[in-house]
């Protein structure tokens, strides 16, 4: 399903003396099967574009068009929840959420206020519990009875249970261990490849960004402050420094290597296998020489 | 969704209001809330209405924000009025409808205590809106004191004030991320028959209470580490300060007064 933001503009508490404008003038587009990382500082807009997503929130100028629905300012819009039943959204610290008695009950409730019967979405349940790494036991348990780790997993499961065409999430791994992360983002990535969905990543981590996007957003101050390939985005790191955010560490080895040893690379690498071998053929080029 | 809810909330602009001590504003609003029950006809709550606006007027808050955060009360006063219509049976027949008779008293009852009502909810929202949580705390515990003596918990009673009002915006906002979380997987707030929505809102109270549990319990703690002991020997990091403006605003809200005694029937 492609989504498409046109010039959204969007003021949180209109007419009140804490309004505030969160977006102007934010353009981007997300053909259907692209994952999307959307980087920036905090504050700068990107869990209010997230929102928009999925029509939480309305822009207050522009429009947001969702698959075949658009999506403005107008007073009444039916059919919201059609878009919110294809586009799943894992909030910030989603495990905020989860409120009943059971694990399974829980992640069923998203597929059923969709319509989706309840030997259908404990099915779903099931499969989603293992997709995110954790045991069909659980499913019998309380939520409130698991560690933190495990509360955000059956949080993510909630709405993979869902499975919606597009996958929209907040930071889903603030404030996990190093290997849960880097569990749940590669799950996240077999996901996208395997169902063939959109997915839209915000992250303060530039590893993650360039390991995972095909297309970057750097968001600054409600606006868009470039967008392109990881490798464009992190080409240039001055830019990206001067808002105060930083380059994956491979490309700042990469960038130091280069000024110690007076070379040039053909390209900027932004995964460690693409450095590897940049370095493995420079040192059979130095070899060639000697 | 909730974020245009002004009770509770504290707009931090510079103004006369929010200069004066809070002792002097807890002490109006006191004397206002006394006061209102003199008016009883047009003069006098046009006098109250007067002040009321004077005071907002002071406050530098927008007129139309305090309008727009006091909405639900609106309903609340269009219920009372209608009340008032249907049930007061004196004086003069305005109108006949029907079986529906709109009697001349039941008209200007239904007006005068719904203007009661309204700057009641006023005059206390201003205190709220110019006076920070802390501030009001401090006024409370300061002339609730002499009490002290007959083994009243003054400073419990403050400080649990100040918490719960304290967590109010807090509580604001976790119930809007929770609403949108839940609407997002596929919950409707806003629509629905009733059974829909008294079922909705299971899936956010729930994660509010327990939120609010863990909040409690660990500002408990951190109140502990921080060596709180109660209000035994506690000395003020803030002193609180009368000042020229406290005592001319206690007269005008005297005079406001004495010319209620003078024109109420
Ligand atoms: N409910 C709200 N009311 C007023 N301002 C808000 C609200 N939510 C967010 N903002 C403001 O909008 C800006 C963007 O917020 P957000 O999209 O959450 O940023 P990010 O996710 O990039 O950290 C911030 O300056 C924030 O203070
Ligand atoms: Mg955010």
């Amino acid at each position: 399903m492609d989504i498409s933001l046109q010039q959204v503009e969007y003021r949180y508490q209109v007419n009140s003396p804490f309004e505030h404008l969160a977006l102007e003038d934010v353009s981007i587009d997300i053909p259907s099967g692209t994952y999307l990382a959307i980087i920036g500082h905090t504050g700068s807009g990107k869990s209010t574009i997230l929102q928009h997503l999925n029509a939480i929130l309305k822009p207050t100028k522009g429009k947001v068009i969702i698959g075949d629905q658009e999506v403005t300012n107008a007073k009444k819009q039916k059919n919201l929840k059609s878009i919110r039943k294809k586009v799943g959204i894992v909030f910030q610290f989603p495990e905020h959420q989860l409120f009943e008695e059971t694990v399974e009950k829980d992640i069923c409730f998203g597929p059923m206020n969709f319509g989706v019967s309840e030997s259908e979405a404990k099915r779903r349940a099931r499969e989603a519990i293992l997709q995110v790494g954790l045991s069909e036991e659980i499913l019998a348990k309380s939520p409130f009875d698991l560690s933190g780790g495990q509360m955000r997993r059956v949080a993510i499961a909630g709405v993979l249970a869902m499975e919606p065409d597009v996958i929209v999430l907040d930071e889903p791994t603030a404030g996990l261990d190093p290997r849960g992360r880097k569990e749940i983002m590669d799950m996240f990535y077999r996901l996208h490849k395997d169902r063939n969905l959109s997915t839209i990543l915000v992250t303060h981590s530039m590893e993650d960004a360039a390991l995972y996007a095909d297309q970057i957003v750097v968001m600054h101050q409600g606006k868009v402050f470039k967008k392109g390939s990881p490798r464009e985005i992190f080409q240039s790191p001055v830019g990206l420094m001067e808002l105060g955010l930083d380059v994956p560490e491979v490309v700042r080895f990469q960038n130091k290597l280069e000024d110690t040893f007076h070379v040039k690379f053909s390209k900027t690498c932004v995964t460690l296998e693409e450095l590897t071998e940049e370095i493995h053929r420079l040192f059979k080029k130095v070899g060639e020489l000697t | 969704m909730m974020e245009k809810m002004i009770i509770g909330r504290y707009i931090p602009v510079e103004s006369p209001l929010h200069r004066m001590d809070p002792r002097a504003k807890l002490m109006i609003v006191f004397l206002f809330v006394c006061i209102v029950f003199l008016a009883n006809n047009a003069i006098t709550y046009g006098i109250l209405a007067v002040y009321t606006f004077l005071m907002v007027f002071a406050s530098k808050v927008p007129f139309r924000y305090i309008m727009g955060g006091l909405k639900i009360v609106f309903w609340l006063i269009l219920f009372t009025m209608i009340l008032h219509l249907f049930l007061t049976k004196e004086g003069d027949i305005l109108f006949q409808w029907g079986w529906f008779t709109v009697y001349e008293g039941g008209l200007r009852q239904g007006i005068f205590i719904s203007m009661r009502f309204f700057l009641l909810i006023l005059m206390t929202s201003l205190l709220t809106l110019t006076t920070t949580p802390i501030e009001i705390t401090d006024g409370l515990e300061e002339l609730l004191g002499p009490l002290k003596k007959f083994k009243f918990p003054v400073h419990e009673l403050a400080l649990m004030m100040s918490i719960s009002l304290r967590f109010i915006p807090t509580l604001m906002d976790e119930t809007d991320k929770i609403m949108k979380a839940q609407t997002a997987r596929g919950v409707d707030f806003s629509g629905g028959t009733i059974k829909e929505r008294i079922n909705s809102i299971i899936p956010l109270l729930i994660p509010l209470f327990i939120s609010s549990f863990k909040r409690a319990e660990e500002l408990a703690v951190a109140m502990e580490a921080r060596g709180y002991r109660g209000g035994e020997g506690r000395t003020k990091y803030r002193l609180l300060q009368w000042s020229l403006l406290d005592t001319g605003m206690l007269i005008l809200l005297a005079l406001v007064t004495l010319l209620l005694a003078v024109f109420r029937m």
